[in-house]
């Protein structure tokens, strides 16, 4: 029976794509095709809620490159308040799992789904919940780490304002540094230029490759605390990274060097 | 945690279309400003061409009169390639190509916006100097309108074909020559109408028809080429 209490949700046949949940009073919920069933008996009472789809689907994904298989049949799947560690020994494929879960990457085979709607479906809807940080930091090197943001902005139409703007570059630690042309600045500061974003952000879902490269110990462990802080508010995270993260059992880990089979 | 489980994302109305056409355009302009070098390497190119021309030919007015229009023409689009690899090369290595595909505003509207920049900084300025290559070529004086307009209304459509080419060849090392090879049959059409006005105007014969024609092939690319950019480049970014 897929009833389980204290606020977690259990869906043991893999049906999670319901909108649907029953619950028996005070904490016991049951979701997917228990719901079904259960919806007219006495005890249960039938709730609306999202609270038990995940963000994102991962389905029997398939990519290969160059002739070598980087990963086969990964499924998985995004929730709420979860940050996903992606791990895997350089060139197992980890930046290219996040371009593909991204929508930057279109070689693949599978599934992905955002909300249980294919995510080439909802296109708009997910890019304005998603914040990607990639490889290249997406700063420009000829302006000012303002003028990097005010862009930022002008491309994500939401509520960020000037002084948001100046809050996320102090938070960064970049006060002081607002009107030098980035190239002025070193690699780690051009880094925490596009860290800022995260500040910055409303987006539900980040996808952070190597968040900590060139960051300084402090500027690590504020942004660990960042993102345990995002997890908490209902977000969710996949990242990458060589780091070890102090997260406790928040973070779930997926190692592609097993699911490849080639190493 | 309530709060944000039911939020849905909401795109608030404060940018509108014509705001974020602007901040693109501000922003490239902005960039090209502040590498200036970059900016005046068209132009020279136009001049020099127009300048050697005579040397290497033919010093006779009559002569240069005849040809006027065509090296003008030719010095203008081939000005216009040159500089048409840069369009998208900088913000495909630092990584703002990808936020640009990944964020939730219009990519056609992100697209014309660049376009719109970069004629401002080469095929406006080729259209203000051509006056003067046409008094350096001895172009007759009644030529001078045809030249001027046609040029206003031809080079957009240049740059508009020709970013097709630079979002199809930025994910290579190399793609310069191949921008060339795509982009140069579908430069010809306009090139011939392009001439074919200012000799008109030359003659004296009504030019309305290449007017109407190069127009046209304008109105087609705004309309179209944005489109074949935006889909161009997330092929680039995907590869």
């Amino acid at each position: 029976m897929e009833i389980c209490g204290n606020n977690t949700f259990l869906h043991s046949d893999g049906c999670c794509t319901g909108r649907e949940f029953v619950y028996n009073e005070p904490l016991n919920y049951c979701v997917g095709h228990a719901a079904l069933k259960y919806r007219n008996k006495p005890g249960f009472r039938l709730g609306v809620g999202v609270l038990s789809e995940p963000l994102l689907t991962v389905e029997r994904l398939f990519c290969e490159r160059d002739d070598r298989i980087l990963f086969d049949n990964l499924s998985f799947d995004v929730k709420q308040g979860e940050v996903v560690q992606i791990e895997g020994q350089n060139g197992s494929g980890k930046t290219t799992l996040l371009r593909i879960l991204s929508g930057l990457s279109r070689n693949f085979e599978g599934g992905i789904y955002w909300k249980g709607e294919p995510i080439s479906d909802v296109a708009e809807d997910f890019r304005l919940s998603l914040l990607y940080f990639g490889h290249q930091p997406g700063v420009k090197a000829i302006l000012t780490p303002e003028e990097n943001l005010n862009w930022y902005a002008a491309m994500h139409p939401s509520s960020i304002d000037q002084s948001r703007i100046y809050d996320a570059l102090e938070q960064v630690g970049l006060k002081g540094y607002e009107d030098v042309p980035c190239h002025m600045l070193s690699a780690g500061q051009n880094r925490r230029v596009s860290l800022a974003r995260l500040y910055l952000s409303d987006a539900q879902l980040w996808i952070l490759d190597e968040p900590f490269t060139a960051i300084d110990k402090r500027g690590v462990a504020e942004k660990e605390a960042l993102i345990a802080r995002h997890a908490e508010n209902g977000g969710s995270v996949i990242l990458t990274t060589h780091h070890e993260l102090n997260m406790g059992d928040r973070v779930r880990r997926i190692n592609l060097d097993k699911l490849a089979g080639t190493s | 945690m309530s709060e944000m489980l039911t939020k849905e994302p909401v795109r608030t109305g404060e940018q509108s279309i014509g705001g974020l056409f602007l901040a693109v355009l501000k922003r490239d302009l902005l960039l090209s400003y502040r590498r200036r070098s970059d900016l005046v390497n068209p132009l020279i190119f136009f001049l020099m061409v127009a300048t050697l021309f005579p040397l290497g030919v033919s010093p006779e007015p009559d002569f240069l009169a005849q040809v006027a229009p065509g090296v003008v023409w030719v010095a203008a689009l081939l000005a216009t390639l040159l500089s048409m690899d840069s369009v998208f090369r900088s913000d495909y290595e630092d990584g703002t190509l990808e936020q640009t595909l990944l964020s939730p505003q219009p990519l056609f509207v992100v697209v014309l916006g660049k376009i719109t920049a970069h004629w401002m900084l080469t095929g406006l300025p080729l259209a203000v100097l051509a006056p003067l290559l046409g008094v350096m070529l001895f172009l007759p004086e009644g030529g001078m309108g045809g030249l001027m307009l046609s040029l206003l209304l031809g080079t957009p459509t240049l740059s508009l074909v020709g970013a097709i080419g630079a979002a199809l060849t930025v994910g290579l090392r190399k793609g310069g020559v191949l921008i060339s090879l795509l982009v140069l049959p579908l430069y010809i059409p306009v090139l011939i109408f392009g001439t074919s006005a200012v000799q008109a105007a030359v003659t004296g014969l009504p030019l309305d028809g290449y007017i109407a024609l190069l127009g046209a092939m304008l109105a087609l690319g705004i309309g179209l080429a944005p489109l074949a950019v935006g889909a161009a480049l997330r092929i680039s970014v995907s590869g």
